[in-house]
Order: C-alpha cells, then sequence, then structure tokens
C-alpha cells in the first residue's frame, strides 16, 4: 500500500507539471486572441486554423526544404504573421463598421476556407516534422523535451510581447486604441496601420504556437479543432481582452485537462474542463478576474 | 389575402404530390436531405434573426440523433419514445448553458464564443464515449427486425419524403406564429437594446430562453430525423463546430430575415455539395467547404440580407415604385 501510494503521487507530480507545461502554449494562443479582441473588437473564429497554416508551414520547411528546425521557425512565425494582416485587411477592414457579429462570421467564412485550402493543397494525411526530441527523466518523472521547450519559448514569446507593449511607441498606441477606439484617432494616431500591425502580431503569435505545437502533434487539416474550442473557452473564462485572466484560466484549464486525462482519457479532462467552465459561468460571469457590479 | 392562401395550397399539393409522380431515387434522397436540413437551419434562424448568434446548434443536433440511436440500439427504445427524450435532454442542455448567460448579460461575442464551446464539447463527449458511441467512427442505428413503424424506419423513400415535408412545413409554421407573436417584438427590442427593453417591461432572460429552447428542441428533432433517415451519423456530420457554421452558412446566404431564406440556403448548399461531387468526383473532397467559406464572407460583406432577402426586398420597392437605393449596410444580427 505504501509504495502505491508513493507511485500514484509521482504520477500526479508528473500530471500537474505537464499541465503547467501545456498552460504555456495554451497561454500563448489565448494572448494572441485576446489581443486581437482587446484592440480591434473582433474575434477570430478561425484562429486554431491559422495555427493549423503554420504547422503546415513548418512541415514543409522543414521536410520539404530541408531547412533546421530554427531556421523554419522564424519563417513560420512571419508566414502567419502576413496570413493574419492579409485576415485583417481582406475581411475585418470592410467589415469594421458593421455590426460585431457580421466580422465573427466573417472569419467563421474564413475557418471553412482554410480548413478545406488545407485539405485540397496537402490532403488529409496525418504528418509530422520527424523531428524526434529525447525525454528527460528527473527522478522517476519523465517529461518530453519537447513540451519544456514548448513552455519555454511560450513564455519568452509573452515576456517579449509584455515588453513590445509597455516599452516601444507603437505597443503604447495599442494599449491606447483598447481603451478608447474613437480619441485616439483624434490624437493623431494612425488607427488603420495599428489594427494591421496588431492583427500581424496576433498572427505572429499564432504562429510561434505553431512552432511549438508542430512538435508534440501531428498536423492535418482539421487539427484546428482539437484546440481552437479550448483557447475560446480560456479566453472567455478569462475575460475577453484580459491579457492577465487568460493567463490564469490557460493554466488553470491545462491543469484540469492534465489531471482529467491522469484518471481517464484525454477527452474527459476536456469535458471536466467543460463542466469547470459551466460552474464558472455561474459564479464569475465575466471572467475570473473580473469585478462583480 | 385569399390568394396568397390559394397559393400556399397549391404549392403545398404540388409538393405531397411530387413522390408519387417522379419517383426518381436519387432526386427524391436529395429533396428528403434538403427539407431536413431546411428544418435544422429554420432552427437556427429562429435565435439568429434576433441577434443571438449561437454556433452551438451542431451540438443540439448531436444530441437529437445519438440519444436517439443509442436508446434504440442498447435500451430497446422505440424512437417514438426516445426522439421525446432526446428532445428534453437538448431543451435542459440548452437551459443549463443559456441561463447564465442571459442571466447574467452575455451577449455578442462571449455568447458566440460559449455555443462555440457546447457545441465543440459535445463533439468531444460523443468521441470520449467510443465504447457506446463508436467514436469518430460513426454509429448506425440497428435495423428492425420487428414493425417498421415502431422503428421509424422506411425503406421506401416517399414516406420519408412526407414524413420530412410535414416537419418541414411545421417549422415554417413555428416561425410565422414567432414571426406573428409579441414574443417577436419583444425580441427585437431586445437585441436592440437590452436596458431599454427591461425597463419597458420586458423579461429579458425568459424571452431569450424561450426563444432558445424552441430552437434547441427543433434542432435536436433535425438531428434524430437525419438519423433515423440516413441510418448512419457520425461526429462531424450531426455535431461539432462544422455543422454549427454550415447552419450560419446556409442562413446567411438564404437569407436570415425571411420564413423561406434557410430553405434557400439549404438548396443552395446541398445542390452545390452534391454539384462538386458528381462533377468531379473523389477529387472535389474539400472544395465544396472552400467555395462556402468564400461565399460566406462575401455574403456577409457584399449582401447581408441574403439572396431571397434582398430578393424579397427588391421587389417590395419597385412594387412601391420608389427608387430607393437599397440598403446596404443592414446589420445582419443587431450590435449588443
Amino acid at each position: 500500500m505504501e509504495s502505491f501510494l508513493e507511485i500514484f503521487d509521482i504520477y500526479l507530480l508528473e500530471a500537474m507539471i505537464n499541465g503547467i507545461l501545456l498552460g504555456g502554449v495554451l497561454a500563448l494562443l489565448a494572448l494572441g486572441l485576446n489581443l486581437i479582441f482587446g484592440v480591434i473588437d473582433v474575434t477570430w473564429i478561425c484562429y486554431a486554423e491559422l495555427v493549423m497554416i503554420g504547422m503546415y508551414g513548418m512541415y514543409y520547411l522543414v521536410q520539404y526544404y530541408g531547412l533546421s528546425y530554427y531556421l523554419a521557425a522564424p519563417l513560420a512565425i512571419l508566414l502567419v504573421a502576413g496570413l493574419g494582416a492579409l485576415l485583417h485587411y481582406l475581411v475585418i477592414a470592410p467589415l469594421l463598421s458593421g455590426a460585431p457579429i457580421n466580422q465573427l462570421l466573417a472569419t467563421g467564412g474564413v475557418l471553412f476556407v482554410l480548413q478545406s485550402f488545407a485539405t485540397v493543397a496537402f490532403g488529409i494525411d496525418f504528418r509530422n516534422l520527424g523531428i524526434r526530441l529525447p525525454v528527460l527523466a528527473f527522478g522517476e518523472m519523465h517529461f518530453s523535451y519537447s513540451r519544456l521547450l514548448a513552455f519555454g519559448a511560450a513564455a519568452a514569446g509573452m515576456i517579449v510581447v509584455y515588453f513590445f507593449m509597455k516599452r516601444t511607441y507603437i505597443g503604447t498606441a495599442i494599449r491606447a486604441i483598447a481603451q478608447d477606439r474613437q480619441i485616439m484617432a483624434l490624437m493623431g494616431v494612425d488607427t488603420g496601420r495599428i489594427y494591421l500591425i496588431t492583427s500581424a502580431l496576433g498572427g505572429a503569435l499564432a504562429g510561434l504556437a505553431a512552432c511549438l505545437l508542430v512538435l508534440q502533434y501531428d498536423v492535418h487539416p482539421f487539427v484546428g479543432l482539437s484546440f481552437g474550442p479550448i483557447t475560446f473557452l480560456i479566453c472567455v473564462l478569462g475575460g475577453l481582452g484580459n491579457f492577465v485572466g487568460g493567463f490564469v484560466a490557460a493554466f488553470l484549464f491545462a491543469e484540469i485537462i492534465s489531471l482529467g486525462g491522469l484518471f481517464s482519457d484525454l477527452e474527459w479532462g476536456y469535458v471536466l474542463a467543460f463542466a469547470f467552465f459551466i460552474l464558472m459561468m455561474f459564479i464569475r460571469p465575466a471572467g475570473l478576474l473580473a469585478r462583480r457590479q | 389575402m385569399n390568394r396568397r392562401w390559394l397559393l400556399y395550397t397549391i404549392a403545398g399539393a404540388a409538393l405531397i404530390a411530387l413522390p408519387f409522380v417522379y419517383r426518381d431515387p436519387y432526386h427524391l434522397h436529395i429533396l428528403i436531405l434538403i427539407l431536413i436540413w431546411s428544418f435544422a437551419y429554420t432552427s437556427w434562424s429562429m435565435m439568429g434573426r434576433f441577434g443571438l448568434v449561437s454556433l452551438g446548434h451542431g451540438g443540439f443536433m448531436g444530441i437529437g440523433a445519438y440519444v436517439t440511436a443509442l436508446m434504440w440500439n442498447h435500451l430497446d427504445v422505440s424512437p417514438w419514445i426516445g426522439i421525446p427524450v432526446a428532445l428534453v435532454c437538448a431543451g435542459a442542455l440548452a437551459l443549463v448553458v443559456a441561463y447564465p448567460c442571459f442571466r447574467f448579460r452575455i451577449t455578442g461575442h462571449y455568447f458566440v464564443l460559449v455555443t462555440l464551446a457546447l457545441s465543440g464539447i459535445v463533439l468531444q463527449v460523443i468521441t470520449a464515449t467510443r465504447d457506446w458511441t463508436g467514436g469518430s467512427l460513426g454509429y448506425t442505428p440497428e435495423r428492425t427486425k420487428g414493425n417498421h413503424l415502431l422503428a421509424l424506419q422506411f425503406d421506401d423513400k416517399t414516406v420519408w419524403y412526407l414524413i420530412a415535408l410535414g416537419v418541414w412545413a411545421a417549422g415554417l409554421v413555428i416561425w410565422r406564429l414567432v414571426d406573428r407573436s409579441m414574443a417577436r417584438y419583444a425580441l427585437e427590442a431586445i437585441s436592440e437594446d437590452e436596458d431599454a427593453a427591461a425597463a419597458a417591461g420586458v423579461n429579458v432572460t425568459f424571452e431569450k430562453l424561450r426563444i432558445t429552447v424552441i430552437s434547441a428542441l427543433m434542432t435536436a428533432l433535425a438531428g434524430a430525423l437525419y438519423c433515423q433517415y440516413q441510418m448512419f451519423i457520425s461526429p462531424d456530420t450531426v455535431s461539432g463546430i462544422a455543422v454549427s457554421l454550415q447552419m450560419v452558412f446556409a442562413v446567411v446566404v438564404g437569407g436570415i430575415y425571411v420564413a423561406l431564406g434557410p430553405t434557400v440556403g439549404a438548396i443552395i448548399t446541398i445542390a452545390l455539395a452534391e454539384g462538386l461531387r458528381i462533377g468531379f468526383g473523389t477529387k472535389a473532397v474539400g472544395w465544396d467547404n472552400l467555395v462556402y467559406g468564400v461565399l460566406l464572407v462575401l455574403f456577409i460583406i457584399f449582401l447581408p440580407k441574403g439572396i431571397l432577402g434582398s430578393l424579397l426586398e427588391r421587389i417590395r420597392l419597385r412594387r412601391r415604385g420608389v427608387a430607393r437605393p437599397q440598403s446596404q449596410a443592414a446589420p445582419l444580427g443587431r450590435a449588443p
């Protein structure tokens, strides 16, 4: 009995640490979505599909053109950043004066386009990078190196974004626009340009997430569906546009998924996370960190 | 008004007579699919037209289909009981998710994302309980060995056509009843300004909850019918985000504010998908969704009232003899 408990605890600890590692990537995804929402007031339903395109970009750059992983990653990030800017320019900008729901539904159309584009162009086979990273053994616990790398890179990415927002002129302008859209135009800030930059930045974050996720998951046209919904849950739970809330919610969710997966299937982890989400909706409807009116 | 009723009667009689005159099974199959999906799209538009954009209807549809099929296979319960049970389940889920949303004023983006998560999670549950539901491989209700009527399984397409026609017509009647009721004005007021509506004495939470539950029940019924007709369901065809988005797409293309808009949307989407499938065979995999997606974006930008909506508006304007320019900026769902 004694030894059984010990093993159990080790597994529990391992699951918890894996949860934290997963939380890093989820927080990165949520950050990109929150950035777009906070500044442009638009929700990109197709966000996870941008990540999927980025994963395909990584796959082709590494497998087809034989680039090394670290050389391909910046290119993939640039690619998705460009896609983000293009999405804003082609779809969101013409709809900015319309009802917000229309913008959201239009990005739903883009979700269709990206998914089926991937189906048509790349086929429905599962593909992976073929890079096998070593597994770290720490005591009796095992962590995949790719998860550690993902966590580290996601954390670094978030810190870079933080300083970009706090220390640069453009970052300040972005934060100011998030606070008051009308006034900033009067203050001489070109809102259209700031929106475009923000979209590119949101895209870049999706690209970074793609580079990290492609190490852990096979890529196929519908891979976005496996982490898209959870990203939206995180953003709503944290409060749309609330960066800190999204961060906290990401780690909460990752823990629930990871621990749920420990006791049962991974899907049940997701189901548990959803039950938790509904519960929290009753308790804190406006987001985790929101003050109640 | 009398001429209109005459028109309805003739159209109804023609639709009922159709399968007895024209018996090509493939075309009947397409018509049945169009009717079932039209019903599902109509039920989505009941909410959508009031700015309650839900991406969770794939979840309701999945519940309707899977609960019915599971009860038939595992508990030997006839769909005649199974379908009501499935409807109750879908209604209960709608209440559980929608009540906090409406009570705590979760509108706009929040509401869309919460419902989006709902359909994603129903998909996950179906996949996770693969020991019973077959997971992503899909599920088939057992063929009956006994009474066809009891099992609600018919080999004759004519029977199915008439069932689907009846349900579709019932959907239109419900649409019309809502359109003529006080609830419509209340819901329109709510979609314009919740505070003002509440101040004017509208019970905001109750009105929204009622239309949501009606819409969810109808969608679940559509799912159950689809399951009984196709005799094969998989999480991807009756549940999940793709199905939810497909509903939005069809309704937006057809016209969200007119009764027959969803039907026109269903005709266009199914004709497009079948046309591509026949024309290009297996090479067409993915192309239909590609076309859908591009059309959806274009429609929202350039023709937010949909094909039928814009057509009817143009006819109405011409009749009045006013050469007013068509209003472009009509919002599809009003700003929350």
